[in-house]
């Protein structure tokens, strides 16, 4: 049993204009076994959520804390906290010309495992691993992303998520821009990934599309770069006929 | 980009180019320069002296072994034959002493019609005192083969090369600059694309206190391709200078520069100049070039300046571009959340550099070769501590 908890998290980035708060208190905690969904107007501090728990350098974190049972990340580098079991797959997965999807892969196993794979099972693991998601064979040789169409790279995050296994994954936004049929094939390598029952899923999204394949335990209305409602899937509902409009009205309010 | 249309009509007879010097044969046409003029003005001339006066280079080049193919020959030509057989007359000066001053030129011969599986190696040792070498190298009509020509050891060298592809042949020709330290390497390549030929190029220069080379190429005939692929590593110290001149001068040839180069040290300066002159005549043309430069420590400076002058409109593309820069921080991030270290993600990234354009070269000789040179490179980058970030 894990625990990933996200404690009063302040984040600032700088600006043009100074630094600017972006997360200002964010309170989660997600367990093994659980499926949590942020979702949130855009420009609410989701997605900085995600880059600041991996440990983007961009995002400067001001005050509060994340852990991973009873290691602080905060202090931790971006691979250190990988290490420690933290994966991001993230909105927009970035292009690395000359390295292979296959080599990247083996490397990054190497590093969170602490010694290479067996190469006759991995070789294996990598193609089924591509395949389960609707990439062929010649992903694993191709430059990580170089070329790929968005669902290609959003289908490349899930096959990793699938081999590298980490504790707690965060999902950033990975349902958008995917058509119907990359939205099914990525929900069900979620889904196979939870479905082991002792990891934790934190699904960051704006559209509640993607929770028809996906479904929460909890889901958290994320707005003005904090928390302010939670509830169980029957909150995503809601919002599906709501809208945000009421929770952004009342954060104005507060401000 | 400069547009001249007052001298439209002159530019099909005489180039036009500012960038590119007239060329000529004759020592005289190319005064010892200052460092004010353009194509000089990067250039460290002080440590070129040795090959910029009159009675500097001289002898009859480096010491070269070679195992040639049945059928390929290597042999001794008069300057006035080398001349008449050359690709284009020297553009500076180093490369007009070097035609000048040897004692006899070489010629390596691929007669039309020749198929040669393997690369022609040729591999030149340096000498003592500054050697002056003028190289031809043709390939006739059909023929296929790889050349590649690997400099080695100490010299103070001027070197013209010409490389001449006969019409419809196919041509790999590589030089890799693996000098050891404290060697000077100045002078002129120029190709001669016939044709509908196929020709590859590939620069490596990895070695040497300075190395300043002009490339230039242009067609024979229409339908010509040009391939050049450029791969450098400046450490502290070194200077890497190259010059690209690609003349479209006529229709529906086409050309793809990409040159790639990491510096790392204080003092580390590379310069690449790429310039492609589309001629009135050169209808159908296709032209992209591309310099990218990885800066991997303080102290280092890369100066890198694409150029296009277009004469017609009449064309199918020509576009180019430059990047220097750091390490990517979205790409170190990326590989480092997937639990990779910081080091071995900047050898990752430095490796993929380099790999995406050495995978191209399609020699694998040369392929490993280069590749052993990127790691060897990493083995100073990683953990270098001023590389951070």
């Amino acid at each position: 049993m894990s625990e990933l908890r996200i404690s009063d998290l302040r984040v600032e980035v700088e600006t043009e204009s100074g630094p600017k708060e972006i997360l200002k208190g964010v309170n989660l905690t997600v367990r093994s076994g659980e499926v949590h969904a942020i979702m949130g107007p855009n420009g609410s501090g989701k997605s900085t959520l995600a880059y600041s728990v991996a440990g983007h350098p961009k995002y400067r974190i001001t005050g509060g804390s994340v852990t991973l049972d009873d290691t602080e990340l905060t202090g931790l580098t971006v691979d250190e906290r990988a290490r420690a079991g933290l994966f991001l797959a993230m909105q927009y997965p970035i292009e690395v010309p000359g390295v292979s999807v296959a080599n990247f892969l083996r490397t990054a196993k190497t590093a969170l495992s602490g010694e290479a794979p067996r190469v006759r099972t991995w070789v294996k693991d990598v193609n089924a691993a591509l395949e389960r998601v609707g990439l062929d064979g010649t992903f694993a040789a191709r430059s990580l992303n170089e070329g790929f169409s968005g669902g290609e790279k959003k289908r490349n995050e899930i096959a990793q998520l699938e081999l590298l296994n980490p504790k707690f994954a965060i999902l950033d936004e990975t349902d958008s821009g995917l058509d119907i049929d990359a939205l099914r094939i990525v929900s069900e390598g979620v889904n196979r990934y939870t479905a082991q029952g002792d990891r934790g899923l934190l699904l960051i999204t704006h559209y509640t599309r993607i929770l028809n394949y996906i479904k929460p335990d909890f889901v958290h209305v994320f707005v003005d770069g904090h928390v302010v409602e939670e509830g169980g899937a029957e909150l995503a509902d809601q919002l599906e006929i709501e809208g945000y409009d009421r929770f952004v009205r009342a954060a104005r309010v507060d401000a | 980009m400069t547009a001249l249309p007052n001298v439209a009509e002159a530019i099909e007879t005489k180039i036009a180019s500012h960038l590119h010097p007239t060329p000529s044969w004759d020592v005289a046409d190319h005064p010892v320069p200052t460092g004010r003029e353009e194509v000089w003005r990067f250039t460290p001339l002080r440590r070129l002296a040795g090959l910029l006066s009159d009675d500097g280079p001289s002898g009859h080049g480096l010491d070269w072994s070679v195992e040639l193919p049945a059928g390929v020959s290597l042999e001794p030509i008069s300057l006035e034959r080398a001349r008449e057989l050359a690709a284009e007359a020297p553009i500076d000066r180093i490369s007009a002493l070097a035609a000048g001053n040897t004692d006899h030129a070489v010629r390596l011969d691929v007669p039309a019609g020749t198929e040669v599986e393997g690369p022609i190696v040729l591999t030149g040792a340096g000498q003592d005192g500054a050697v002056a070498e003028h190289m031809v190298i043709t390939v006739g009509a059909g023929a296929k083969a790889t050349i590649v020509l690997r400099y080695t050891g100490v010299a103070t060298f001027a070197d013209k090369t010409d490389l001449v592809v006969g019409d419809g042949a196919s041509v790999t020709f590589v030089t890799i600059a693996d000098w050891d330290a404290g060697a000077v390497h100045g002078g002129h390549h120029a190709v001669l694309v016939g044709r509908d030929a196929r020709v590859r190029v590939v620069t490596a220069s990895l070695g040497g206190d300075v190395v300043r080379l002009a490339e230039t190429a242009r067609f024979a005939g229409p339908g010509g391709e040009l391939e050049q692929f450029g791969v450098y590593f400046v450490d502290a110290g070194q200077h890497i200078e190259h010059r690209l001149f690609v003349d479209h001068n006529a229709p529906h040839t086409r050309s793809r520069v990409d040159y790639r180069g990491a510096l790392q040290g204080a003092g580390a300066h590379s310069v690449w100049v790429g310039d492609v002159l589309i001629r009135k005549v050169a209808e159908g043309i296709n032209t992209y070039e591309t310099n990218k430069n990885l800066v991997l420590t303080d102290g280092c400076r890369a100066d890198s300046v694409p150029n296009l002058e277009i004469e017609t409109g009449e064309i199918e593309g020509a576009g180019h571009s430059s990047t220097t820069g750091r390490f990517d921080d979205e790409q170190l991030f990326y590989l480092r959340s997937r639990g990779i270290g910081e080091d071995e993600a900047r050898r990752l990234v430095v490796h993929g550099f380099f790999a995406d354009i050495i995978r191209r070269i399609g020699v694998a000789e040369v392929e490993t070769r280069l590749m052993a040179a990127v790691e060897s490179e990493l083995e100073i980058i990683v953990g270098h501590p001023g590389a951070a970030q």
